[in-house]
């Protein structure tokens, strides 16, 4: 049995999301291959080489694999299955834009984010914004996953699996990569954040967003997320959204900071390990979730505390 | 342009859903039913298209049970021009949806298919992907912007890192993201106008596809709960129970 492993990187590094696709795809079963699509992405290789319990890398250069485009993709990945015996990718944009392509053109369902892995045909998912846990069984000859990567360790990096180089198709393909706005921040990665503080609608503007999150992330060496609310009204940019339809995180701490607490929201965070809720609602819905709750307004408490740590 | 906007009748996002005590799976007796808020604004931007004297045409089409009507009249109500319901016993899994959908698409011959990026009630996220793969057209998913130019698309999406911009060679799927518009209320009169738009109605028999599911669901159960804590009374006695607890 063999799985392949589609790599989630940006080129220049490898990320952590796919060492931890590596560990759901072992509780598969199975020799475990990671393909590398990239542009000039010698050093993601490089990575997933060493990462513990993979057979081998294939790395694939194409100025259309730059950003890994879904199209490019199903072209280079599809050809590649009749050698596995099922796909794994995390459940990151790539992973889920590039997927389900694959899956319908080998006539299987997808099983979206799963959490855990019973065997080789039984997985579990999160449904309802995760108020609900589904055991599903798969009969199609092949399995298409995508892994929410809170739910698996990373695997450790002491391997030195071999590099094959492949081609990649030929192009051209039906869409092709115009433009990125990257958002650049100095502070750890949203998901594989150790701490988090995440702000709602109740910070009330971009500027004081900033000026209330930002300093006490800094002392904590937090990453920064926010609701839906905060990103729609334009407090914080789209990646920073957590939740159902936004990013899942499980930091060993999460302080929600003027957030309510509905189920889209604790859908992304409330397998954190440790979790503080400041809003001054004191029946506000998150505090049903907190194990520490301050009720209090933000704009005094925040200083306070960014003061005292 | 023709524009098809599938539809899906989820359980209502302010609900709470409750597990069955049997395990089969979700309680949806006598609870709120809408319209999944992606599908929404996928309706939404293909009224804006309308309104911009783009798309010229808007089908809309749901698969699913006979009360998935209303979802359709809903659209409809919101500016869809006519619905299709492709009738269903229960719930239909995302591949059997992307089968039907292309004989949609091949029977009515949109230059462009928006779908929302994920249904509130299975979370698959994939249907509009399928069906792009099935068409072999390209896709822009998770849209917070879509420009149409002739024949090229034109989509920003959401992505991990930030944005990213995407041209694709209609025909196009697109599937849409929270930022991509607000949707409308209906209003009254368009309520009243909607009921006598034309809905369809069709089987998936009429595309010749197997519905029978892929996935047999073995249990669903409830998540762990996890219990609520204290309360602290200040930020001091917040800063020393995170000391105690290792957490800084
Ligand atoms: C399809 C769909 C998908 C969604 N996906 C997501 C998602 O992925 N992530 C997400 O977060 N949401 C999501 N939502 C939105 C979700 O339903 C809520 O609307 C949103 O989470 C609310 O954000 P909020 O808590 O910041 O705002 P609000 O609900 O407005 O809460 C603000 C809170 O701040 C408190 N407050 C106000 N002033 C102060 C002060 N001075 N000091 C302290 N506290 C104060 C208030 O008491 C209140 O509890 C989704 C919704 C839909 C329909
Ligand atoms: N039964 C259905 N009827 C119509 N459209 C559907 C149906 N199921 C899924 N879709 C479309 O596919 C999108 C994504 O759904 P999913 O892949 O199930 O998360 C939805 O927002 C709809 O636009």
């Amino acid at each position: 049995m063999a799985v392949l492993v589609i790599a989630d990187h940006t080129n220049s590094a490898l990320n952590d999301a796919t060492h931890k696709t590596v560990t759901a795809a072992k509780a598969f079963g199975g020799d475990v291959d990671v393909l590398v699509a990239g542009q000039g992405a010698g050093d993601a290789a490089a990575a997933a080489a060493k990462i513990d319990g993979v057979r081998k890398v294939i790395h694939v250069e194409g100025e259309a694999y730059k950003a890994q485009l879904a199209e490019a993709m199903e072209a280079l990945i599809l050809p590649m299955m009749g050698g596995y015996d099922a796909l794994f990718a995390p459940a990151t944009s790539m992973g889920k834009n590039v997927c389900p392509r694959i899956a319908a053109k080998l006539d299987v369902m997808q099983i979206s984010e799963v959490t855990a892995i019973e065997g080789t045909d039984t997985f579990e998912r999160p449904i309802y914004a995760g108020n609900a846990i589904m055991t599903v069984k798969s009969s199609d000859p092949k399995k298409v996953v995508t892994v929410r990567t809170t739910a698996f360790d990373a695997a450790g990096e002491s391997g030195s699996a071999a590099i094959e180089t492949a081609d990649a198709p030929a192009g051209p393909f039906k869409s092709t990569f115009v433009s990125e706005e990257v958002s650049k921040s100095d502070r750890p990665e949203l998901t594989s954040a150790k701490r988090i503080v995440s702000g709602g609608r109740a910070l009330g503007s971009e500027e004081d967003f900033q000026k209330y999150m930002f300093p006490l992330a800094d002392k904590l060496g937090a990453a920064v997320g926010a609701s839906r609310a905060a990103v729609d009204a334009g407090y914080a940019p789209n990646d920073y959204q957590v939740g159902q339809t936004g990013k899942v995180v499980a930091p060993e701490l999460y302080i929600a900071i003027g957030i309510s607490g509905a189920i889209q929201h604790l859908a992304g965070m409330k397998d954190s390990k440790i979790i503080v809720a400041i809003n001054k609602d004191e029946e506000a819905p998150i505090f049903q979730v907190a194990d520490y709750g301050l009720v209090a307004d933000l704009f005094k408490v925040v200083p306070e505390l960014t003061e005292s740590l | 342009m023709k524009v098809l906007v599938p539809v899906k009748r989820v359980i209502d996002y302010n609900v709470k859903p409750r597990v069955k005590p049997d395990q089969t799976g979700v309680d949806l007796a006598n609870v709120k039913m809408s319209m999944n808020p992606f599908c929404e604004i996928a309706v939404e931007e293909a009224v804006r298209l309308k309104e911009k004297g783009v798309a010229t045409e808007i089908v809309v089409v749901s698969i699913g049970v006979q009360q998935a009507q209303e979802t359709l009249r809903t659209a409809l109500a919101m500016g869809a021009d006519r619905g299709i319901l492709v009738k269903t016993e229960g719930d239909v899994e995302p591949l059997a949806v992307a089968k039907i959908l292309k004989g949609v698409v091949e029977a009515e011959s949109p230059e462009l298919v928006i779908l929302g990026k994920q249904a509130i009630d299975d979370d698959s996220n994939q249907t509009g992907q399928m069906l792009a793969a099935l068409l072999d057209w390209p896709q822009g998913t998770f849209a917070s912007e879509v420009t149409v130019d002739g024949g090229k698309v034109s989509v920003t999406r959401e992505v991990d890192g930030g944005l990213q911009t995407v041209a694709l060679d209609g025909p196009a799927v697109v599937t849409t993201d929270l930022r991509l518009n607000e949707p409308r209320y209906a209003s009254l009169p368009n309520i009243m106008k909607a009921k006598k738009k034309p809905i369809d109605e069709k089987s998936p028999d009429d595309f010749g596809v197997d519905v029978s599911p892929r996935l047999a669901v073995v249990k669903v159960s409830e998540p762990p709960a996890r219990q609520a804590g204290e309360k602290v009374e200040d930020v001091a006695a917040l800063v020393a129970k995170l000391k105690s607890a290792g957490a800084i």
